[in-house]
Protein backbone atom coordinates (compact mmCIF):
# COMPACT_ATOMS: atom_id res chain seq x y z
CA UNK A 1 0.00 0.00 0.00
CA UNK A 2 1.43 3.61 -0.41
CA UNK A 3 -0.45 5.04 2.00
CA UNK A 4 0.32 3.20 4.99
CA UNK A 5 3.30 0.82 5.50
CA UNK A 6 2.72 -2.15 6.81
CA UNK A 7 3.45 -1.20 10.46
CA UNK A 8 1.18 2.01 10.48
CA UNK A 9 -1.45 -0.60 8.55
CA UNK A 10 -0.97 -3.09 12.03
CA UNK A 11 -2.10 -0.06 14.02
CA UNK A 12 -5.27 0.10 12.65
CA UNK A 13 -6.35 -3.41 12.44
CA UNK A 14 -4.93 -4.84 15.35
CA UNK A 15 -7.19 -3.02 17.72
CA UNK A 16 -10.62 -4.14 15.77
CA UNK A 17 -9.99 -8.22 16.65
CA UNK A 18 -7.15 -9.26 18.40
CA UNK A 19 -6.22 -6.42 20.67
CA UNK A 20 -9.51 -5.18 21.16
CA UNK A 21 -9.58 -2.53 23.72
CA UNK A 22 -12.89 -3.84 25.25
CA UNK A 23 -12.78 -7.05 25.04
CA UNK A 24 -8.97 -7.67 25.40
CA UNK A 25 -7.55 -4.62 27.21
CA UNK A 26 -10.29 -4.22 29.51
CA UNK A 27 -10.96 -0.69 29.00
CA UNK A 28 -13.37 1.66 28.37
CA UNK A 29 -16.35 -0.84 30.01
CA UNK A 30 -17.55 2.24 32.27
CA UNK A 31 -19.46 4.69 29.27
CA UNK A 32 -19.66 1.44 27.08
CA UNK A 33 -22.47 -1.26 28.72
CA UNK A 34 -25.06 1.90 30.01
CA UNK A 35 -25.93 3.48 27.05
CA UNK A 36 -25.80 0.57 24.53
CA UNK A 37 -29.43 0.14 25.19
CA UNK A 38 -30.51 1.44 21.85
CA UNK A 39 -28.31 1.32 18.70
CA UNK A 40 -28.61 4.75 18.20
CA UNK A 41 -27.03 5.95 21.07
CA UNK A 42 -23.98 3.31 20.69
CA UNK A 43 -23.46 4.37 16.76
CA UNK A 44 -23.24 8.23 18.78
CA UNK A 45 -20.99 7.39 21.49
CA UNK A 46 -18.91 5.52 19.37
CA UNK A 47 -18.24 8.52 17.01
CA UNK A 48 -18.16 10.83 19.82
CA UNK A 49 -15.03 8.37 21.06
CA UNK A 50 -13.37 8.32 17.83
CA UNK A 51 -13.01 12.23 17.30
CA UNK A 52 -11.96 12.60 21.23
CA UNK A 53 -9.52 9.54 20.83
CA UNK A 54 -7.72 10.21 17.05
CA UNK A 55 -7.76 14.36 18.36
CA UNK A 56 -6.94 13.81 21.58
CA UNK A 57 -3.84 11.55 20.76
CA UNK A 58 -2.46 13.87 17.73
CA UNK A 59 -2.69 16.60 20.42
CA UNK A 60 -1.13 14.49 23.18
CA UNK A 61 1.60 13.40 20.84
CA UNK A 62 2.64 17.09 19.53
CA UNK A 63 3.14 18.14 23.10
CA UNK A 64 4.85 15.03 24.09
CA UNK A 65 8.23 16.80 24.67
CA UNK A 66 7.22 19.53 26.20
CA UNK A 67 5.25 17.64 29.04
CA UNK A 68 7.11 17.53 32.58
CA UNK A 69 6.11 14.08 33.09
CA UNK A 70 5.13 14.67 36.84
CA UNK A 71 1.68 16.60 35.66
CA UNK A 72 0.99 14.66 32.63
CA UNK A 73 -2.36 13.07 33.81
CA UNK A 74 -3.64 16.53 34.51
CA UNK A 75 -2.60 17.64 31.16
CA UNK A 76 -4.12 14.86 29.62
CA UNK A 77 -7.58 15.31 31.61
CA UNK A 78 -7.40 19.30 30.72
CA UNK A 79 -6.98 18.33 26.84
CA UNK A 80 -9.64 15.46 27.16
CA UNK A 81 -11.93 17.48 29.17
CA UNK A 82 -12.15 20.47 26.48
CA UNK A 83 -12.67 17.94 23.72
CA UNK A 84 -15.31 16.40 25.36
CA UNK A 85 -17.13 19.79 25.86
CA UNK A 86 -16.90 20.22 22.05
CA UNK A 87 -18.83 16.77 21.66
CA UNK A 88 -20.97 17.65 24.52
CA UNK A 89 -21.96 21.42 22.97
CA UNK A 90 -22.28 19.82 19.75
CA UNK A 91 -24.76 17.10 20.58
CA UNK A 92 -26.92 19.59 22.49
CA UNK A 93 -27.21 21.49 19.70
CA UNK A 94 -28.14 19.21 17.00
CA UNK A 95 -29.36 16.08 18.80
CA UNK A 96 -30.40 17.57 21.84
CA UNK A 97 -32.85 14.48 22.67
CA UNK A 98 -30.25 12.47 22.00
CA UNK A 99 -27.90 14.23 24.28
CA UNK A 100 -30.72 13.69 27.05
CA UNK A 101 -30.54 9.96 26.83
CA UNK A 102 -26.59 9.81 26.98
CA UNK A 103 -26.80 12.49 30.04
CA UNK A 104 -23.73 11.92 32.01
CA UNK A 105 -22.22 9.41 29.67
CA UNK A 106 -20.71 12.02 27.61
CA UNK A 107 -18.97 13.94 30.15
CA UNK A 108 -17.61 10.19 31.64
CA UNK A 109 -15.48 9.96 27.94
CA UNK A 110 -13.08 11.86 30.06
CA UNK A 111 -12.37 9.15 32.44
CA UNK A 112 -12.95 6.23 29.34
CA UNK A 113 -10.03 4.45 30.21
CA UNK A 114 -9.41 3.64 26.78
CA UNK A 115 -8.34 7.42 26.26
CA UNK A 116 -5.80 7.98 29.25
CA UNK A 117 -4.81 3.89 28.15
CA UNK A 118 -3.97 5.06 24.38
CA UNK A 119 -2.28 8.40 25.52
CA UNK A 120 0.02 6.94 27.87
CA UNK A 121 0.70 3.78 26.55
CA UNK A 122 1.19 5.36 22.74
CA UNK A 123 0.55 9.21 22.11
CA UNK A 124 3.63 10.30 24.54
CA UNK A 125 6.23 7.67 22.66
CA UNK A 126 4.76 8.48 18.72
CA UNK A 127 4.76 10.87 16.78
CA UNK A 128 1.29 11.93 15.30
CA UNK A 129 0.72 10.76 12.71
CA UNK A 130 1.06 7.02 14.30
CA UNK A 131 -1.00 8.10 17.31
CA UNK A 132 -3.57 9.05 15.02
CA UNK A 133 -3.93 6.05 13.24
CA UNK A 134 -3.39 4.48 16.69
CA UNK A 135 -6.24 6.43 18.09
CA UNK A 136 -9.00 5.78 15.06
CA UNK A 137 -8.02 1.88 15.30
CA UNK A 138 -8.72 2.23 19.15
CA UNK A 139 -11.77 3.89 18.63
CA UNK A 140 -13.14 1.66 16.44
CA UNK A 141 -12.39 -1.53 18.02
CA UNK A 142 -14.22 0.06 20.65
CA UNK A 143 -16.77 1.21 18.43
CA UNK A 144 -17.19 -2.23 16.83
CA UNK A 145 -18.33 -4.11 19.91
CA UNK A 146 -20.43 -0.89 21.35
CA UNK A 147 -22.86 -1.25 18.18
CA UNK A 148 -22.62 -5.15 18.80
CA UNK A 149 -24.16 -4.68 21.82
CA UNK A 150 -26.27 -2.25 21.14
CA UNK A 151 -27.75 -4.37 17.67
CA UNK A 152 -28.03 -7.30 19.90
CA UNK A 153 -29.95 -5.64 23.02
CA UNK A 154 -32.42 -3.30 20.66
CA UNK A 155 -33.49 -6.20 18.58
CA UNK A 156 -34.09 -8.80 20.93
CA UNK A 157 -35.44 -6.39 23.68
CA UNK A 158 -38.06 -3.56 21.63
CA UNK A 159 -37.69 -5.83 18.38
CA UNK A 160 -36.25 -2.34 16.21
CA UNK A 161 -33.31 -1.49 14.70
CA UNK A 162 -32.59 2.69 15.07
CA UNK A 163 -36.52 2.78 15.57
CA UNK A 164 -37.27 0.93 12.53
CA UNK A 165 -39.70 -1.81 13.37
CA UNK A 166 -37.84 -4.74 11.57
CA UNK A 167 -39.70 -7.55 13.31
CA UNK A 168 -43.23 -6.50 12.63
CA UNK A 169 -45.52 -4.62 15.06
CA UNK A 170 -45.92 -6.15 19.03
CA UNK A 171 -49.62 -4.54 18.99
CA UNK A 172 -50.77 -5.26 15.26
CA UNK A 173 -49.36 -8.89 15.47
CA UNK A 174 -47.48 -8.69 12.00
CA UNK A 175 -44.30 -10.10 11.17
CA UNK A 176 -42.53 -12.30 13.40
CA UNK A 177 -45.32 -11.61 16.38
CA UNK A 178 -48.18 -13.27 14.29
CA UNK A 179 -46.17 -16.64 15.26
CA UNK A 180 -46.02 -15.64 18.99
CA UNK A 181 -42.84 -13.84 19.33
CA UNK A 182 -42.80 -11.51 22.31
CA UNK A 183 -39.97 -9.35 23.05
CA UNK A 184 -37.60 -9.48 25.96
CA UNK A 185 -37.91 -6.71 27.43
CA UNK A 186 -34.93 -7.79 30.04
CA UNK A 187 -32.38 -7.11 27.44
CA UNK A 188 -32.85 -3.98 27.63
CA UNK A 189 -32.15 -3.66 31.51
CA UNK A 190 -28.62 -2.62 32.67
CA UNK A 191 -27.43 -5.84 33.30
CA UNK A 192 -28.11 -8.25 30.24
CA UNK A 193 -25.28 -5.92 28.81
CA UNK A 194 -23.04 -7.08 31.07
CA UNK A 195 -24.22 -10.89 30.08
CA UNK A 196 -24.35 -9.78 26.38
CA UNK A 197 -20.69 -8.32 26.28
CA UNK A 198 -19.98 -11.78 28.70
CA UNK A 199 -21.07 -13.26 25.72
CA UNK A 200 -19.12 -11.71 23.02
CA UNK A 201 -16.26 -11.93 25.13
CA UNK A 202 -16.45 -15.94 25.26
CA UNK A 203 -17.26 -16.54 21.38
CA UNK A 204 -14.31 -14.30 20.48
CA UNK A 205 -12.06 -16.67 22.77
CA UNK A 206 -13.33 -19.86 21.68
CA UNK A 207 -12.60 -18.87 18.11
CA UNK A 208 -9.18 -17.82 19.14
CA UNK A 209 -7.93 -19.90 21.89
CA UNK A 210 -4.30 -17.88 22.21
CA UNK A 211 -6.44 -15.58 24.08
CA UNK A 212 -7.59 -17.62 27.13
CA UNK A 213 -6.35 -16.36 30.36
CA UNK A 214 -5.06 -17.99 33.11
CA UNK A 215 -7.95 -19.05 36.07
CA UNK B 1 -35.39 11.09 56.83
CA UNK B 2 -34.20 12.14 53.68
CA UNK B 3 -30.74 11.70 54.55
CA UNK B 4 -31.06 8.12 55.18
CA UNK B 5 -32.95 7.49 52.62
CA UNK B 6 -30.58 9.22 49.88
CA UNK B 7 -27.96 7.21 51.38
CA UNK B 8 -29.46 3.83 51.25
CA UNK B 9 -30.65 4.91 47.80
CA UNK B 10 -27.45 5.54 46.87
CA UNK B 11 -25.88 2.45 48.44
CA UNK B 12 -28.23 -0.34 46.92
CA UNK B 13 -30.84 1.43 44.37
CA UNK B 14 -28.55 3.30 42.08
CA UNK B 15 -25.50 1.11 42.63
CA UNK B 16 -22.98 2.67 40.78
CA UNK B 17 -21.44 -0.47 39.51
CA UNK B 18 -24.93 -2.02 39.21
CA UNK B 19 -26.69 -0.14 38.54
CA UNK B 20 -24.56 2.74 36.20
CA UNK B 21 -21.50 0.75 35.46
CA UNK B 22 -19.51 3.11 36.58
CA UNK B 23 -15.76 2.35 37.70
CA UNK B 24 -16.10 -0.57 35.84
CA UNK B 25 -12.68 -0.51 34.83
CA UNK B 26 -11.12 -0.71 37.93
CA UNK B 27 -13.40 -2.84 39.10
CA UNK B 28 -12.54 -5.24 36.96
CA UNK B 29 -9.17 -5.10 37.39
CA UNK B 30 -8.35 -4.56 40.79
CA UNK B 31 -10.64 -7.16 41.87
CA UNK B 32 -8.52 -10.32 41.87
CA UNK B 33 -8.03 -10.47 45.99
CA UNK B 34 -10.02 -9.51 48.36
CA UNK B 35 -7.73 -7.44 50.18
CA UNK B 36 -6.40 -5.08 47.39
CA UNK B 37 -10.32 -4.64 46.36
CA UNK B 38 -11.10 -3.85 50.00
CA UNK B 39 -7.49 -1.06 49.93
CA UNK B 40 -9.56 0.35 46.76
CA UNK B 41 -13.04 0.64 48.09
CA UNK B 42 -11.61 2.29 51.20
CA UNK B 43 -10.01 5.09 49.16
CA UNK B 44 -13.16 5.18 46.65
CA UNK B 45 -15.34 5.78 49.54
CA UNK B 46 -13.15 8.67 50.92
CA UNK B 47 -12.28 9.99 47.67
CA UNK B 48 -15.96 10.37 46.41
CA UNK B 49 -16.78 12.17 50.32
CA UNK B 50 -14.25 14.77 49.68
CA UNK B 51 -15.15 15.24 45.83
CA UNK B 52 -18.65 15.64 45.64
CA UNK B 53 -19.74 17.72 48.30
CA UNK B 54 -16.89 20.25 46.78
CA UNK B 55 -18.08 19.97 43.38
CA UNK B 56 -21.36 20.32 44.88
CA UNK B 57 -20.37 24.24 46.15
CA UNK B 58 -18.25 25.00 42.77
CA UNK B 59 -21.74 23.92 41.23
CA UNK B 60 -24.00 26.09 43.66
CA UNK B 61 -21.57 29.08 43.55
CA UNK B 62 -19.74 29.60 39.91
CA UNK B 63 -21.32 26.96 37.60
CA UNK B 64 -25.14 27.31 37.61
CA UNK B 65 -27.17 29.40 35.66
CA UNK B 66 -27.34 32.49 37.38
CA UNK B 67 -25.13 31.13 40.31
CA UNK B 68 -22.43 34.33 39.73
CA UNK B 69 -25.35 36.08 41.60
CA UNK B 70 -23.43 36.77 45.02
CA UNK B 71 -21.08 38.90 43.27
CA UNK B 72 -23.18 41.56 42.26
CA UNK B 73 -26.96 41.81 40.35
CA UNK B 74 -25.10 42.18 37.36
CA UNK B 75 -23.44 38.80 37.04
CA UNK B 76 -27.50 36.99 37.81
CA UNK B 77 -27.56 36.28 34.12
CA UNK B 78 -24.08 34.03 33.91
CA UNK B 79 -24.00 30.31 32.96
CA UNK B 80 -21.05 28.69 33.24
CA UNK B 81 -22.76 25.23 33.40
CA UNK B 82 -20.55 24.13 30.01
CA UNK B 83 -17.09 24.33 31.75
CA UNK B 84 -18.38 21.67 34.25
CA UNK B 85 -16.55 18.92 32.91
CA UNK B 86 -13.02 20.53 33.12
CA UNK B 87 -14.01 22.01 36.27
CA UNK B 88 -14.95 19.11 38.17
CA UNK B 89 -12.38 16.72 36.57
CA UNK B 90 -9.70 19.44 37.71
CA UNK B 91 -10.51 19.74 41.39
CA UNK B 92 -10.73 15.94 41.18
CA UNK B 93 -7.54 15.58 40.44
CA UNK B 94 -6.17 18.05 42.67
CA UNK B 95 -8.05 16.46 45.29
CA UNK B 96 -6.47 13.12 44.90
CA UNK B 97 -3.48 14.59 44.31
CA UNK B 98 -3.87 16.71 47.88
CA UNK B 99 -5.38 13.52 49.90
CA UNK B 100 -2.01 11.70 49.20
CA UNK B 101 -0.23 14.14 50.12
CA UNK B 102 -1.65 15.00 53.77
CA UNK B 103 -3.00 11.18 53.99
CA UNK B 104 1.15 10.13 53.92
CA UNK B 105 1.94 12.79 56.26
CA UNK B 106 -0.61 12.25 58.83
CA UNK B 107 -1.18 8.53 58.68
CA UNK B 108 1.85 6.68 57.18
CA UNK B 109 0.09 3.56 57.62
CA UNK B 110 -3.09 4.48 55.68
CA UNK B 111 -1.20 5.74 53.00
CA UNK B 112 0.84 2.37 52.33
CA UNK B 113 -2.64 0.52 52.59
CA UNK B 114 -4.66 3.19 50.19
CA UNK B 115 -1.13 5.08 49.02
CA UNK B 116 -0.96 3.33 45.49
CA UNK B 117 -4.22 3.37 44.87
CA UNK B 118 -4.86 7.15 44.58
CA UNK B 119 -3.48 7.77 41.70
CA UNK B 120 -5.56 5.48 40.27
CA UNK B 121 -8.41 7.24 41.38
CA UNK B 122 -8.17 10.49 39.44
CA UNK B 123 -9.37 8.52 36.35
CA UNK B 124 -11.81 6.56 37.78
CA UNK B 125 -15.49 6.88 36.43
CA UNK B 126 -16.90 6.47 39.53
CA UNK B 127 -15.51 9.69 40.82
CA UNK B 128 -16.21 11.94 38.23
CA UNK B 129 -20.04 9.93 37.74
CA UNK B 130 -20.63 10.90 41.09
CA UNK B 131 -20.06 14.72 40.60
CA UNK B 132 -21.92 14.22 37.18
CA UNK B 133 -25.10 12.41 38.66
CA UNK B 134 -24.79 14.71 41.91
CA UNK B 135 -25.14 17.77 39.21
CA UNK B 136 -27.83 16.14 37.05
CA UNK B 137 -30.26 14.85 39.91
CA UNK B 138 -30.22 18.45 41.58
CA UNK B 139 -29.33 17.52 45.24
CA UNK B 140 -30.56 20.45 47.18
CA UNK B 141 -27.85 20.65 49.91
CA UNK B 142 -24.14 20.19 50.73
CA UNK B 143 -25.39 17.90 53.71
CA UNK B 144 -27.61 15.64 51.19
CA UNK B 145 -24.28 15.89 48.80
CA UNK B 146 -21.82 14.67 51.77
CA UNK B 147 -24.50 12.12 51.99
CA UNK B 148 -24.93 10.90 48.17
CA UNK B 149 -20.89 10.76 48.26
CA UNK B 150 -21.02 8.79 51.02
CA UNK B 151 -23.33 6.18 50.12
CA UNK B 152 -22.36 5.51 45.92
CA UNK B 153 -18.58 4.89 47.67
CA UNK B 154 -19.91 1.97 50.06
CA UNK B 155 -22.05 0.97 47.28
CA UNK B 156 -18.77 0.89 45.10
CA UNK B 157 -17.02 -0.82 47.74
CA UNK B 158 -19.52 -3.75 48.20
CA UNK B 159 -19.35 -4.06 44.60
CA UNK B 160 -15.96 -4.83 44.47
CA UNK B 161 -15.78 -6.60 47.54
CA UNK B 162 -18.31 -8.55 46.55
CA UNK B 163 -16.98 -9.57 43.29
CA UNK B 164 -13.25 -9.84 44.66
CA UNK B 165 -14.24 -13.19 47.34
CA UNK B 166 -16.39 -14.75 44.33
CA UNK B 167 -13.47 -14.52 41.91
CA UNK B 168 -10.59 -15.88 44.68
CA UNK B 169 -13.51 -18.66 45.22
CA UNK B 170 -14.51 -18.92 41.49
CA UNK B 171 -10.71 -19.86 40.91
CA UNK B 172 -11.42 -23.77 42.31
CA UNK B 173 -14.10 -24.31 40.04
CA UNK B 174 -13.82 -25.74 36.28
CA UNK B 175 -14.91 -22.68 34.10
CA UNK B 176 -15.14 -23.26 30.22
CA UNK B 177 -11.59 -22.86 29.33
CA UNK B 178 -12.86 -19.41 27.12
CA UNK B 179 -15.03 -18.09 29.80
CA UNK B 180 -11.51 -17.73 31.68
CA UNK B 181 -10.99 -14.61 33.89
CA UNK B 182 -12.61 -11.96 32.11
CA UNK B 183 -15.93 -13.69 30.39
CA UNK B 184 -17.11 -15.18 33.51
CA UNK B 185 -16.47 -11.80 35.55
CA UNK B 186 -18.96 -10.05 33.09
CA UNK B 187 -21.23 -12.75 33.43
CA UNK B 188 -21.02 -12.80 36.95
CA UNK B 189 -21.03 -9.31 37.27
CA UNK B 190 -24.73 -9.27 35.30
CA UNK B 191 -26.11 -11.83 37.50
CA UNK B 192 -25.10 -9.79 40.47
CA UNK B 193 -27.13 -6.81 38.95
CA UNK B 194 -29.77 -8.75 38.92
CA UNK B 195 -29.85 -9.02 42.21
CA UNK B 196 -29.32 -5.67 42.97
CA UNK B 197 -32.67 -5.14 40.92
CA UNK B 198 -34.34 -6.52 43.25
CA UNK B 199 -33.65 -3.48 45.67
CA UNK B 200 -35.57 -1.21 43.10
CA UNK B 201 -38.82 -1.16 45.78
CA UNK B 202 -36.76 -0.89 48.62
CA UNK B 203 -37.93 2.73 49.08
CA UNK B 204 -41.16 3.02 47.35
CA UNK B 205 -43.35 0.64 49.19
CA UNK B 206 -44.05 3.76 52.37
CA UNK B 207 -44.54 6.22 49.56
CA UNK B 208 -48.02 4.27 47.97
CA UNK B 209 -49.85 4.33 50.91
CA UNK B 210 -52.40 7.07 51.78
CA UNK B 211 -51.50 9.94 54.12
CA UNK B 212 -54.07 10.93 55.46
CA UNK B 213 -52.33 12.73 59.28
CA UNK B 214 -49.16 13.91 59.70
CA UNK B 215 -48.12 12.08 63.68
CA UNK B 216 -49.54 8.80 62.90
CA UNK B 217 -47.44 8.31 60.02
CA UNK B 218 -44.13 9.56 61.05
CA UNK B 219 -44.46 6.16 63.51
CA UNK B 220 -45.40 4.24 60.61
CA UNK B 221 -42.48 5.37 58.52
CA UNK B 222 -40.09 5.19 61.34
CA UNK B 223 -41.24 1.49 62.09
CA UNK B 224 -40.67 0.89 57.99
CA UNK B 225 -37.68 2.17 58.26
CA UNK B 226 -36.71 0.06 61.09
CA UNK B 227 -37.79 -3.16 59.24
CA UNK B 228 -35.80 -1.85 55.92
CA UNK B 229 -33.03 -1.31 57.80
CA UNK B 230 -32.88 -5.05 59.24
CA UNK B 231 -33.48 -6.14 55.83
CA UNK B 232 -30.74 -4.42 54.57
CA UNK B 233 -28.46 -5.59 57.17
CA UNK B 234 -29.38 -9.07 56.32
CA UNK B 235 -29.39 -8.52 52.94
CA UNK B 236 -26.00 -7.01 53.07
CA UNK B 237 -24.44 -9.68 55.52
CA UNK B 238 -25.80 -12.33 52.90
CA UNK B 239 -23.39 -10.48 50.31
CA UNK B 240 -20.85 -10.33 52.28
Amino acid sequence: MGLLSKRDAALLTDPLADNNPITIQVLGICSALAITAELKASIVMAVSVLFVLGLGNVVISLMRNIIPSKIRIIVQLIVVATLVIIVDLVLKAFAYELSKTLSVFVGLIITNCIIMGRFEAFALGNGPWRAFLDGIGNAVGYGVILIAVGFFRELLGSGTLLGFKVLGDPIEKSGLYAIGYENNGFMLLSPMALIVVGILIWIQRSRNTTLIEEN
Amino acid sequence: MEHIELFFKSIFIDNMVFATFLGMCSYLAVSKKVATAVGLGAAVIFVLAVTVPLNWLLDQYILKDGALVWLGPEYADYDLSFLSFIMFIATIATMVQLVEIIVEKFSPSLYNSLGIFLPLIAVNCAILGGSLFMQSREIPSLGLALTYGVGSGIGWFLAILAIAAIREKIRYSSVPPALRGLGITFIITGLMAIGFMSFGGMLTGGDEEVKPAAAPEVVIEKVQEKVEKEVIAKNTKRIQ
